[in-house]
């Protein structure tokens, strides 16, 4: 009897505990809110600590690291065409344009330059890349705000694109394609045809998302005036891409620094919106979608005959030497340091990832913000978890 | 009246209300489940939906419920048990009390209650309860935030579903919902009576505010705030797993349909059909009473349903058309949608409704 007793007086005590433990924490001022590392809106495993009073955020935090691969270690491992496969996983939804910069930088330490036919298939798989790559970011956005509908569009007509890529590389996602000195292979025959089929989806679905979403004014009211991001303080944190293009800046390194691929023999505009919000950082990648089909027609247009590879030495060594290379992925500025000491391998490679440096203004932009807008801010930055552990 | 004429004995009407009850409720939530959220948006996002179980997957719904019905029924450790468990229960009495008064034909009606329309609006508050319940002793933040949503967003708009639903009441000149549809089926309208007098003709604000408030109690997109899968998880249904998952999601639907239902009755004639419709049909036509009354025709009792049913399968397929097109509101807006627009265009309406009824 008395057993049962102490039982009940202990699962009571245990009771009491456990409400005493929720009340402190309701009190205390602000509640903690952990947002991952496996929450529905991190598209991986991001965690941020929020610290909330009511539903506005004081503090937020974010915390990276769980999808940490230890890329830039491993590649002083391997061979220089074996780093291309691991770089493929950097940003894994646009891979071939993490393979580009890596290539350039090789080549300009060995001064090869790739023939002007690969210069411009490059340039075509990069922007087929930014394509797929951004129109699954116009789908996602709509899923954060709630409308699941333009996923479905986005994944749908990004499937073209894709096809595209595989019947030229061989891999879907991951191409590995890219070699120092040029291309594996040349283009399958009938493959600009299908291509300009594969752009017409896709020009067809960017008219529709901007009457979907765009046109939706539930969504100008959660996207307008949220998460305005000044275009000094963009460029203090190191913002790149689209994210700065949205505050205003004039900033595209396709156009600003050219690495040698076709970007400068087209005609395109690069686009920026005043505002700074999350509906100008939406609009914006819009538009790119748009130019990029607008960049690989003209492309596929006036495409140069000629051979794909330079000639480069069956074993590929780097001399020894530095150099740094980036390019504007479809998240933003991408850049390989390249330090090589005349071996087989790099002698260390450091990656700037455009998803770091996105992410690393949120402390200052979530602060003030309401929960529900902290999904959107975070849904419109537009990070991959790849490119941000790496 | 039809019931009385076979002469049943009040126990057997009570067991024979209570299987209709359970088969109009979770009955017609099947069928809608499939029909919308299975197909229709899966057409929409161009996808086929369920294609394996039974013929064009029908019987995926089956399937669905025999796998929830497997599953384990957790409890958070940390959970109040007792509030936790009851929770789905409450939320599912108040659609099946929603049920009670709705008519599906002259006699088909669970109970004739003179206040039945009130009684309709104070029920469905029932299931705030439940939420909120299930919010809190979740012991979860993300359910706690979403439990408080939700209670916040379904009493601001309990407002607008009441005051839509005045002016309907002042035209008809009654809450009984037999009443309602009487009146649409004996009015006119600037005279001509070919159409009766569904109120949605007249009353076409009302009725806008009532769908809209309708798609904010059942907390659907746009008004999902307290469910915000990207954000909140599930919100309150967050730590719910197996069978008490299905009854909240069960209970979303057939709520839904019953809304939908109400709503037909309100606005769209109910079960009836227009009085020149039915004199000009031999079987149908009316008698009076010797009180009085209008008497319909027996035969309303079968047509009646599935003139219901028609209505209703109209008016959700509104609700979820809406429900997978639209992003969501943040709560501030929502709340700012429901006491500075909606609120203040229901009471004008009542204000035109009510002049315009004295006048003529």
């Amino acid at each position: 009897m008395t057993a049962i007793n102490d039982r009940r007086q202990l699962a009571y005590a245990a009771a009491q505990a456990t409400d005493a433990r929720v009340n402190i924490e309701l009190e205390a001022e602000g509640m903690t809110l952990n947002i991952g590392p496996q929450h529905p809106a991190t598209h991986g495993t991001l965690r941020i600590i929020v610290r909330l009073d009511g539903e506005q955020v004081i503090e937020a935090d974010p915390v990276m690291g769980y999808m940490h691969r230890g890329y830039e270690k491993l590649t002083e491992v391997r061979t220089y065409p074996q780093v291309t496969t691991l770089i493929n996983r950097i940003d894994w939804v646009s891979s071939f344009a993490n393979e580009v910069p890596f290539i350039l930088a090789a080549e300009k330490l060995m001064e090869v330059e790739a023939p002007p036919r690969a210069q411009w298939i490059r340039t075509i798989l990069f922007e087929l890349g930014r394509i797929a790559n951004v129109s699954m970011f116009l789908g996602d956005m709509g899923v954060q705000l709630g409308a699941v509908t333009p996923m479905f569009y986005a994944l749908r007509d990004r499937e073209f694109i894709l096809n595209q890529i595989e019947a030229a590389t061989g891999g879907r996602f991951h191409p590995n394609f890219d070699r120092i000195g040029g291309l594996k292979d040349d283009l399958p025959a009938g493959w600009i045809e299908d291509t300009r089929l594969a752009l017409d989806k896709m020009e067809y679905f960017c008219q529709q998302v901007e009457d979907l979403v765009i046109g939706n004014e539930i969504f100008e009211q959660r996207t307008r005036g949220i998460g305005i991001i000044p275009a000094d303080v963009g460029l203090s944190y190191g913002l790149s891409g689209a994210n700065i293009r949205a505050s205003g800046v004039d900033w595209d390194l396709r156009r600003d620094n050219p690495v040698g691929l076709a970007w400068d023999q087209v005609d395109w505009r690069v686009w920026t919106h005043p505002d700074g919000d999350s509906f100008a950082r939406y609009w914006v990648r819009l538009q790119e979608v748009r130019e990029s089909c607008h960049i690989v027609r003209q492309l596929l247009d006036g495409l140069p005959s000629g051979p794909i590879m330079a000639k480069v030495p069956r074993v590929v060594k780097v001399p020894e030497g530095e150099a740094y290379v980036a390019c504007e992925n479809p998240l933003g500025q991408m850049g390989y340091y390249l330090v090589s000491q005349g071996g087989l391998t790099p002698f260390r490679v450091k990656v700037r990832t455009a998803s770091f440096s996105n992410m690393s203004i949120t402390p200052w932009l979530l602060k003030g913000t309401y929960v529900a807008d902290v999904i959107t801010i975070l849904a419109s930055l537009y990070f991959i978890l790849g490119d941000l552990d790496r | 009246m039809m019931l009385a004429a076979i002469e049943f004995a009040y126990w057997q009407t009570t067991i024979f209300k209570l299987i209709l009850a359970l088969v109009v409720v979770l009955g017609a939530a099947g069928p809608s489940v499939y029909i919308y959220l299975f197909k229709m948006v899966s057409f929409m996002q161009s996808r086929l939906g369920p294609m394996e179980a039974g013929p064009y997957g029908s019987m995926q719904l089956l399937a669905e419920v025999g796998k929830s019905a497997q599953k384990e029924d957790i409890v958070p450790e940390r959970a109040d048990r007792f509030v936790f468990k009851a929770a789905p229960y409450v939320v599912l009495i108040s659609t099946f009390l929603l049920a009670l008064v709705v008519p599906f034909g002259p006699d088909a009606v669970f109970v004739d209650l003179d206040v039945g329309i009130f009684f309709a609006l104070a029920v469905s508050s029932i299931s705030v309860i439940g939420i909120l319940m299930a919010g809190w002793a979740s012991a979860s933040k993300y359910s706690l935030l979403g439990g408080l949503r939700a209670a916040g967003q379904l009493i601001a708009y309990e407002l607008p579903l009441v005051l839509a639903v005045v002016g309907v009441v002042i035209q008809a000149g009654s809450l009984n919902m037999q009443k309602i549809v009487d009146a649409q089926i004996q009015g006119e309208i600037f005279g001509q009576s070919v159409i009766g007098n569904p109120f949605i003709l007249t009353q076409i604000i009302g009725f806008f505010i009532f769908m809209i408030a309708v798609q904010a109690e059942l907390t659907q997109v746009p008004f999902d705030m307290p469910i915000a899968e990207s954000e909140l998880v599930s919100g309150y249904m967050t730590e719910y797993s197996g069978f008490r998952f299905l009854m909240f999601f069960i209970g979303e639907f057939a709520t839904a349909n019953i809304f939908a239902f109400m709503a037909s009755v309100l606005f769209l004639g109910g079960w009836g059909v227009p009085q020149s419709l039915m004199d000009a049909i031999p079987g149908l036509a009316t008698e009076i009473g010797v009180d009085g009354n209008i008497i319909y025709s027996n035969a309303f009792n079968v047509i009646g349903p599935i003139i219901m049913l028609a209505k209703m399968f109209a008016l959700t397929f509104i609700i979820y058309w809406v429900r997978f097109t639209f992003p969501r509101f943040r709560e501030d807006q929502l709340q700012k949608f429901a006491w500075k627009v909606l609120i203040p265009l229901a009471l004008v309406n009542i204000a035109i409704t009510g002049v315009l009824k004295v006048v003529f």
